[in-house]
């Protein structure tokens, strides 16, 4: 068969060298020592430092996570500061424009007032002077009547006595 | 074997498990340098390139190695918490190691051979090498338990939850089984990697046959990518059922 013959011996005559008990400290010394190195090895560099790095990155981002958030909120603050500045305004100005439209309508009033006490005024005079006038008119319309009521007397032929002229148009206005 | 003359086929798939010394032909000693040294030391080289080395940057942005390395992390920690409980962190660096060594060991033991480079020999192959991890396993949690809970650990065995007359029974199965368990934790690590390393060097032998050749390689390739998925997940297998173990070590009561 095959000319390596420390193999050949090795193959033939166990079968299965897992079952070879001869090689058994020889494993099992290597594995502790390996088991053990690598065991060293993870648990005094290699697990603390990647659990670190770990640790720094999940810090990292809820850091920032949170300064978003904070950042997010005095957005919002300005934007609340900016509508309250802005409703402010919008209320003074009412205010300024319903105290003015109050100043006009006082100031109107008055003039109202002074312009309705001429107008009174103004019409109290022209009644009285349209009195006056009826008074005279009135006045006229007797001497009117007098006069040609003894013209009428005197055209009649008749000897007109003034005072009972007068006396009888003034029966004649009463009545 | 019906082609098997001189130098024709030769099925030899367990010569890749033999323990030989690395320099000279003599016998193996406990502390004779062996192919079993080369590639646990290699195994440590790699595990220390890959989680010290590689993960040396801290950085906040990993590069490829951290992110690696962050990932095995992540993946046994996330393992440990989920399966042993909160207060199963503390071991959490002893099954890192279990895990990392068991990973590393079968992904190297499946690198092809290389020129004059000796063939890549799979330590956890080995029942010896994986019988001390359950072993270790087996007492560790064992002690731990009855240092824990004192007698109160045999509750373990006692189904509270069963009908009391069945309890007895059951307290029987309970304990065999417990000790039944370094015994299948080994031979299902060493067996997977044995069973799938011979099956590669089986269909090998047949590439040596013209006109079998290019089914025998297809067939390697199959078996090599089976293999790549069973390394990683014999590894896991072993880690988790060793935090399952945990568990019950640090919650005996049901």
């Amino acid at each position: 068969m095959a000319t390596d013959t420390g193999v050949e011996k090795a193959a033939s005559s166990g079968g299965m060298p897992q079952l070879d008990i001869t090689t058994f400290p020889n494993q099992i010394f290597w594995l502790l020592l390996a088991l053990v190195v690598i065991y060293l090895v993870l648990s005094r560099v290699a697990l603390p430092r990647i659990g670190g790095a770990l640790a720094d990155r999940t810090n990292a981002i809820t850091g920032d996570l949170a300064a978003a958030e904070e950042l997010k909120q005095k957005a919002q603050d300005a934007e609340a500061a900016y509508e309250k500045a802005l409703a402010d305004a919008r209320a003074e100005a009412q205010g300024i424009s319903a105290k003015m439209k109050e100043d006009v309508q006082k100031q109107l009033d008055v003039e109202m007032a002074k312009a309705d006490a001429e107008i009174s005024a103004k019409s109290a005079e022209a009644q009285a002077k349209l009195a006056e006038i009826r008074d005279n008119a009135l006045a006229s319309v007797n001497d009117v009547a007098t006069d040609v009521a003894g013209d009428i007397v005197a055209a009649m032929g008749g000897k007109a006595d003034a005072k009972a002229v007068k006396a009888a148009v003034a029966s004649r206005m009463k009545g | 074997m019906a082609e098997s003359k001189d130098g024709g086929l030769v099925f030899k798939p367990m010569d890749q498990f033999l323990v030989k010394p690395l320099f000279g032909d003599g016998p193996v000693g406990m502390l004779t340098i062996t192919n079993v040294t080369l590639w646990m030391f290699l195994t440590v080289v790699v595990v220390v390139l890959l989680l010290v080395v590689g993960a040396r940057g801290r950085n906040l942005v990993p590069t490829r190695m951290q992110s690696v390395a962050e990932l095995l992390y992540g993946f046994v920690y996330k393992m440990v918490e989920d399966v042993a409980g909160k207060d199963g962190v503390k071991y959490f660096p002893y099954i890192m190691t279990l895990f990392i060594f068991i990973l590393v060991a079968n992904f190297l033991g499946l690198l092809p051979k290389f020129g004059p480079l000796p063939s890549a020999f799979t330590v956890t192959s080995h029942i010896a090498v994986t019988a001390v991890m359950a072993m270790m396993v087996f007492l560790g949690v064992t002690i731990l338990g009855f240092v824990k809970h004192g007698a109160g650990f045999l509750s373990l065995f006692w189904i509270s939850s069963a009908p009391l007359a069945i309890r007895p029974i059951l307290a029987v199965i309970e304990v065999i089984s417990y000790f039944v368990r370094p015994v299948s934790h080994s031979i299902r690590l060493a067996g997977n990697m044995m069973a799938g390393h011979a099956v590669i060097k089986v269909f090998a032998a047949f590439a040596a046959v013209y006109w079998i050749a290019p089914l025998s390689i297809a067939a390697i390739t199959a078996v090599y990518a089976l293999e790549v998925l069973v390394s990683f997940i014999q590894a896991y297998v072993f880690a988790i059922l060793t935090c399952v173990y945990l568990k019950d070590a640090l919650h005996p009561h049901h």
